[in-house]
């Protein structure tokens, strides 16, 4: 019996002391948590200031959370996409992160209370300057271009930048869209399931071009000091993507929660995301962006479809597709 | 005492177990991710097609890879050269090769870019493409056809050599002696390996994406992919993972029906010397089929090996501690693997076995995760069920092999340990475990192998702190770090080429297999 009291009294101790660091329990993607990516970072940034500790759980964001509702151990979910943040919405998970968006640089208005942008970029076809010397001047140069510019593309279906692609042709062709991808589909050289199996046929030399993002040409200059690599930039216009974080409803640790979201948007972060996630930071003038960044082409037309509009078009923007590369 | 002899071929209460275990697996997850989901979902416009393209390539793909095996293992097993052995065990490789890994080596190999349109190039003649359904049924032949060569190899090692004896002192002709000792033997194996091959098909899934070319080239397995990741309409998952799991059956079912038939006896286990194809054109023609099939299999590995080799400095500490995880669960795995093998090796437990590879993993692990989740916190258990589930998977390969020696031995030798009234343990320890020697150690090397290379049970159970390699490989090249992933990826094919060696290896330390 006393053997169990004390027992119980060592437990309690324990606890306590766990209890005076409190830990702020963050879902991210999986690319956030490498060695490679920039949870560590984060991690180390954010534990200086908050006298907490942070801890990545990496894994499929909305599905996991989806399925453990309202007894999720989230606190903050890191990395959502805008493909996402209705089914987000509605599923009544998510806080209001009651952070001023006035600090935000985005190339479109953002006004959402629940979902916090913490880096961009635009879809873009990626190329190599020594093999390619002129890449189409527009999208619809690529349409026309001669079949064997081959380029690599992802399926819409299973990953994130195949479907902005999809709304990208859609919101440039509208009605056409489905046209525009017949004309397209000679020039595909393959789809594939994911943005890496794609990067890697390109830098393996397979493709002329891979659908990717403008600030890939970043990583080249900054990681290898290689120029090769650009963005083919169309006056049409490029397509907005978002990585987005929020807090959850159910949080035990709201503070540290609202502590984190605004932290993402401060400086030192900001500052550290660009070469973090190889992305443009939401909340910094150009001036103070990374070298490299700078160097950057950027669309001056920037596409984007509101939740409710993407949600709207998006089935039939991907069924087109299918029908158009399936003929 | 006869009471505590063995019934042999049925009934064991291990048996029962072992199967209820892989039913509770399979059907549990099911069952979880249906209830959540409420019912049965709809099937999409795009589904139908899915279904007839899973069906047409998996058919094609098993097809061509048991056609090819087969003379390919006749001349393997035929043939005495030197680095017999060798060759043997490497051009099993590419069965366990991560599927990333291998694409990019066929890439290397018969892409646009590749060794194959340099040459076709250098003497002229116009450019092959890989994509397209052509190339997705030649990724799946590289992937299987070492596993039918080494199911169909071992079929003809098991004809005992006095069979092969008594065929040359009666004077049979090659074709009568490959009428009366070989083609009974090929209707025995050839079933089972083209329907494990035809499984493994189904489920295709990245291979066929990216080498299909587009979205001609969908399969259910993408079709699921993007009913839990995207839509989150576990409903519709739910049924097509269903479906996916009958056709799994069906096939195993038929291929039991076919593959009926008893062995050849007992023998003396001594090394088949063969008196027939000694002429020069059955030489000529083995030793072609043998370097075609070396060619085609070790090419994209050596490119795989020869892109990696940079990167293996790069690849920085986390490489190196996912790559020690990597080993303890591929250890792990392959001794729960063995050991539920075992009691299922019969015809009845290989057809329950099928349903671990044929059902989806991404609704296996969201049934788990279902299941798991309100007694304990999922993350804690990544690794656990990465063991249980890379055990579940391999088990119908495990069984393929196992399944008919075990029966033959259970045949051969089953009335002598009865008569002997043998306990089930000196049964287990005199008689069946070191007769199944060799096929033991060929299923717990691919079993370590499967277990290296796989991604595991999806990403709902990532474990941040403990990565496994595959997805270590899939980490760094979503960080841009494609030579650290091509490094990466050459450790994982070393790990899983190094621990299938040494558990084939241990099974045939004095056959000269």
């Amino acid at each position: 019996m006393k053997a169990t009291t004390t027992f119980a009294a060592g437990l309690l101790t324990a606890s306590a002391a766990l209890a005076e660091t409190p830990v702020l329990t963050v879902y991210a993607g999986d690319y956030v948590v490498s060695e490679w990516g920039p949870g560590p970072k984060i991690e180390e940034m954010f534990e200086a200031e908050c006298g907490c500790d942070l801890q990545f759980k990496p894994g499929d964001l909305l599905p996991r959370i989806l399925l453990e509702g309202e007894r999720t151990e989230a606190d903050v979910v890191f990395g959502l996409n805008t493909d996402v943040t209705k089914q987000a919405r509605e599923s009544g998970l998510f806080a209001p992160h009651n952070v001023d968006l006035s600090p935000l640089t985005l190339p479109i208005e953002w006004n959402d209370d629940i979902f916090l942008p913490y880096n961009y970029g635009h879809t873009a076809f990626v190329y190599n300057t020594e093999r390619l010397a002129e890449p189409p001047a527009s999208f619809d140069a690529l349409l026309e271009a001669p079949d064997d510019l081959k380029i690599v593309i992802q399926d819409p279906r299973s990953s994130i930048s195949g479907l902005a692609t999809v709304l990208w042709v859609q919101s440039v062709y509208g009605d056409e869209a489905e046209a525009a991808w017949e004309k397209l589909a000679p020039k595909i050289l393959t789809v594939t399931k994911g943005w890496s199996e794609s990067y890697g046929l390109f830098t393996d030399g397979e493709a002329d071009m891979v659908m990717s993002y403008t600030t890939s040409p970043a990583y080249h200059i900054i990681a290898e000091d290689d120029r090769t690599k650009k963005a083919a930039i169309f006056p049409e216009g490029h397509y907005f993507m978002v990585e987005l974080a929020a807090k959850v409803a159910s949080t035990d640790q709201p503070e540290l929660a609202d502590q984190f979201l605004a932290f993402t948007l401060s400086e030192p972060f900001q500052e550290m995301i660009a070469t973090g996630n190889w992305s443009f930071p939401a909340a910094l003038p150009r001036a103070q962006w990374p070298e490299g960044f700078q160097e950057l082409a950027l669309p001056e037309t920037v596409l984007f479809y509101s939740e409710e509009e993407a949600a709207a078009l998006r089935d039939e923007a991907v069924e087109a597709w299918r029908r158009a590369l399936s003929r | 005492m006869a009471s505590r002899a063995v019934t042999l071929s049925r009934g064991s209460a291990a048996a029962l177990l072992a199967g209820l275990a892989v039913a509770a697996l399979t059907l549990g997850p099911v069952a979880a991710v249906l209830v959540r989901a409420g019912g049965w979902g709809d099937l999409g416009p795009g589904d139908w097609q899915a279904l007839r393209f899973t069906l047409l390539q998996a058919l094609a793909s098993a097809g061509a890879s048991v056609a090819l095996a087969v003379p390919v293992a006749r001349a393997l097993s035929r043939r005495r050269f030197r680095g017999r052995g060798a060759l043997v065990a490497l051009m099993g490789a590419p069965f366990i090769l991560p599927v990333i890994v291998a694409v990019l080596g066929l890439i290397a190999v018969f892409g646009q870019n590749g060794l194959a349109n340099a040459a076709l190039r250098w003497l002229g003649l116009p450019e092959m493409t890989i994509y397209g359904i052509h190339g997705v049924i030649l990724a799946h032949v590289f992937f299987n056809l070492p596993l039918a060569v080494r199911l169909l190899l071992q079929g003809w090692l098991a004809i005992p050599a006095e069979r092969f004896r008594l065929a040359a002192s009666l004077g049979l002709s090659p074709w009568a002696m490959f009428r009366v000792l070989e083609a009974p033997m090929l209707l025995r194996i050839a079933p089972g390996a083209f329907a494990v091959i035809f499984v493994i098909c189904l489920s295709s899934f990245a291979v066929a994406l990216t080498l299909g070319g587009g979205p001609r080239a969908t399969t259910v397995e993408l079709a699921i992919y993007q009913a839990v990741r995207f839509d989150f309409d576990l409903g519709r998952a739910a049924l097509l993972s269903v479906i996916q799991l009958a056709l799994a059956l069906a096939a195993g079912l038929v291929a039991l029906r076919l593959g009926a038939g008893s062995g050849f006896g007992a023998g003396l286990d001594r090394v088949a010397r063969r008196w027939d194809g000694q002429g020069r054109l059955a030489r000529l023609a083995d030793g072609l089929w043998i370097a075609l099939a070396a060619v085609f299999l070790l090419t994209p590995l050596a490119m795989v090996a020869l892109r990696g080799l940079p990167g293996l400095a790069a690849m920085g500490p986390g490489t190196w501690e996912a790559a020690l995880n990597s080993v303890t669960v591929a250890l792990i795995s392959t001794a729960l693997c063995i050991a539920w093998a075992l009691p299922l090796a019969t015809r009845r437990g290989e057809l329950v076995g099928l349903a671990g590879i044929a059902l989806s993993p991404l609704v296996l692990g969201t049934g788990l995760f279902l299941i798991v989740r309100p007694v304990v916190n999922p993350f804690a258990l990544a690794l656990p069920v990465t063991m249980v589930v890379n055990a579940l998977v391999a088990l119908p390969f495990a069984l393929r092999i196992l399944r008919p020696e075990a029966e033959a031995v259970r045949a051969d030798y089953g009335r002598l340990a009865l008569a002997l009234g043998l306990t089930r343990m000196a049964w287990l320890r005199l008689v069946f475990l070191p007769r199944l020697r060799r096929p033991l150690g060929f299923a717990a090397g691919l079993t370590a192998a499967l277990s290296m290379g796989d991604l595991g049970v999806i990403a709902l159970f990532a474990d941040p702190d403990r990565a496994t390699l595959p997805l270590q490989v899939y980490r760094l090249m979503g960080s841009y770090q494609m030579h650290a992933a091509a490094g990466a990826a050459l450790l994982l094919l070393l790990l899983s080429f190094g621990a299938f060696w040494i558990f084939d290896r241990g099974g045939r330390v004095n056959a000269d297999a």
